[in-house]
């Protein structure tokens, strides 16, 4: 079953509470990983993986750069979830 | 169908001694921030590098080749004439024929023992350690000499942002000879070929040599770059965390080893980054010890392994009988891990 937009952005704020160490209540929709959530290009490398795995979406390299915020990954998540 | 006599190898293979040689110049980040727009911090927080070593034009393939094995002979107490292959791994010994291996076995002083070069990039150690396996089992020789080596300054392109950091020179060996017990794990590896272009040289020697300016690529001064490896950072980082992990963990798994078995994990040094991904992916408990020669070595490629081998024996970090995993990858891609008793 399709995850919501809900539960999408609590998957995201556990992964990058595990992969940054942030608190998962800064994980909002219109942070950015780099500039407000300490996640730099290599740590979104893990944060897209750890989401494809449990979203189970592809996310491809040339991708990742548009995710700008926690709320651009949210909604490609959304539109591409399987 | 007359009868052929089968060779005759020992029951098992391990490693017996292990040497590295590490070149003369220290280079600190200033050095390369001089060609490129960057920061020691930036190189710090993303490979965890502070320093790597080049050589000089002394210190050739050879040289350093020589001085890590006769270390690593020394250390596995043997001579050189108990040495029956001598295996070569690396991709910056710039003549092409003949063999670096077979100068290198003739000035140790070995008795004409079998000698070889073999391009595995940065698995190169593993391959290698994975052929001398075979040999000492299988009987074709006693004492196999593994050695990685390489002069990646020779291939840097040093106003290349992605890669002018990464790279340092050195050389690592080491003896497989026999044992009357398991020490060297299966090797689980293999390659990706369809990712050949994630890591590689910029340019081929042939196009290199038809000398197409048009068709090469040019420094600032308007001077055709000699051919560097370049990579496509993000998505050979994205592989190794990812990918990599499962291969370790299937090397422990072929070994019949838990994590809570294990000592000692010496990655392929590549990048801080990606050893601390695999340490947490891993679940590795904290008494494993984990090599990060990276930080004062840099990516040496098929020389990583062994130089942070006799890293961690030297300093005490690990000890010899210690159960360790090895794990190498990159260009090809191609990768292998196995688990062995440290020498
Ligand atoms: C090389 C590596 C450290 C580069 O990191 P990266 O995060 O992929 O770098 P990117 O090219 O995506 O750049 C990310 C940002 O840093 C900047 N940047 C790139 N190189 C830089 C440098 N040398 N100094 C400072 N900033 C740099 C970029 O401009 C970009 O900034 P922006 O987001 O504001 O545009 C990393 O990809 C890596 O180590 N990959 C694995 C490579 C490896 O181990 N290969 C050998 C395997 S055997």
């Amino acid at each position: 079953m399709a995850a919501t937009q809900e539960e999408i952005v609590a998957g995201l704020a556990e992964i990058v509470n595990e992969i940054a160490g942030i608190p998962v209540e800064d994980v909002q929709l219109d942070k950015s990983f780099t500039d407000d959530l300490d996640v730099d290009s290599l740590s979104m490398v893990e944060v897209v993986v750890a989401a494809e795995e449990r979203f189970d979406v592809k996310i491809p390299d040339e991708d990742v750069k548009n995710l700008k915020t926690v709320g651009d990954a949210t909604d490609y998540i959304q539109k591409h979830q399987g | 169908m007359s009868k052929i006599k089968p060779s005759k190898g020992a029951p098992y293979a391990r490693i017996m001694g292990v040497g590295g040689y590490r070149p003369t110049r220290v280079v600190p980040n200033e050095v390369i921030l001089e060609k490129i727009d960057s920061s020691d911090e930036w190189i710090r927080s993303r490979s965890g590098i502070a320093t790597r070593h080049w050589a000089s034009d002394e210190e050739t393939v050879a040289a350093m080749s020589i001085e890590a094995s006769g270390k690593a002979i020394a250390d596995a107490g043997i001579t050189a004439e108990q040495i029956g292959a001598v295996v070569v791994s690396t991709v910056s010994h710039f003549q092409q024929t003949p063999a670096i291996a077979t100068y290198i076995a003739d000035q140790l002083g070995t008795d004409k023992a079998a000698a070889f070069d073999i391009s595995a990039g940065c698995a190169g150690f593993g391959y290698g350690l994975t052929l001398a396996k075979g040999m000492v089992v299988e009987g074709s020789a006693e004492h196999v000499l593994v050695i990685g080596v390489e002069r990646l300054s020779d291939l840097t392109d040093l106003e290349d942002r992605a890669t002018a950091f990464l790279f340092g020179d050195g050389a690592g060996a080491v003896v497989v000879g026999p044992a009357t017990e398991p020490a060297i794990g299966p090797t689980v590896w293999g390659s990706e070929g369809d990712k050949s272009d994630t890591i590689k040289q910029t340019v081929a020697w042939n196009d290199f040599r038809l000398g197409d300016v048009s068709k090469l690529p040019l420094d600032s001064k308007g001077d055709v770059k000699f051919p560097a490896i370049t990579q496509e950072g993000q998505a050979v980082f994205r592989w190794a965390v990812f990918e990599m992990a499962k291969v370790a963990q299937n090397a422990l798994d072929a070994a019949g080893i838990t994590p809570d078995d294990l000592d000692v994990f010496i990655p392929h040094q590549a990048n801080m980054r990606i050893i601390d991904s695999m340490v947490k992916t891993l679940k590795l408990p904290e008494h494993v010890t984990v090599a990060r020669d990276i930080e004062t070595t840099g990516n040496t490629s098929a020389a990583s392994i062994p130089l942070a081998m006799e890293r961690l024996l030297a300093t005490g970090e690990a000890k010899s009988g210690d159960t360790a995993l090895v794990i190498g990858f990159g260009a090809g891609l191609v990768y292998a891990a196995t688990v062995v008793t440290l020498p």
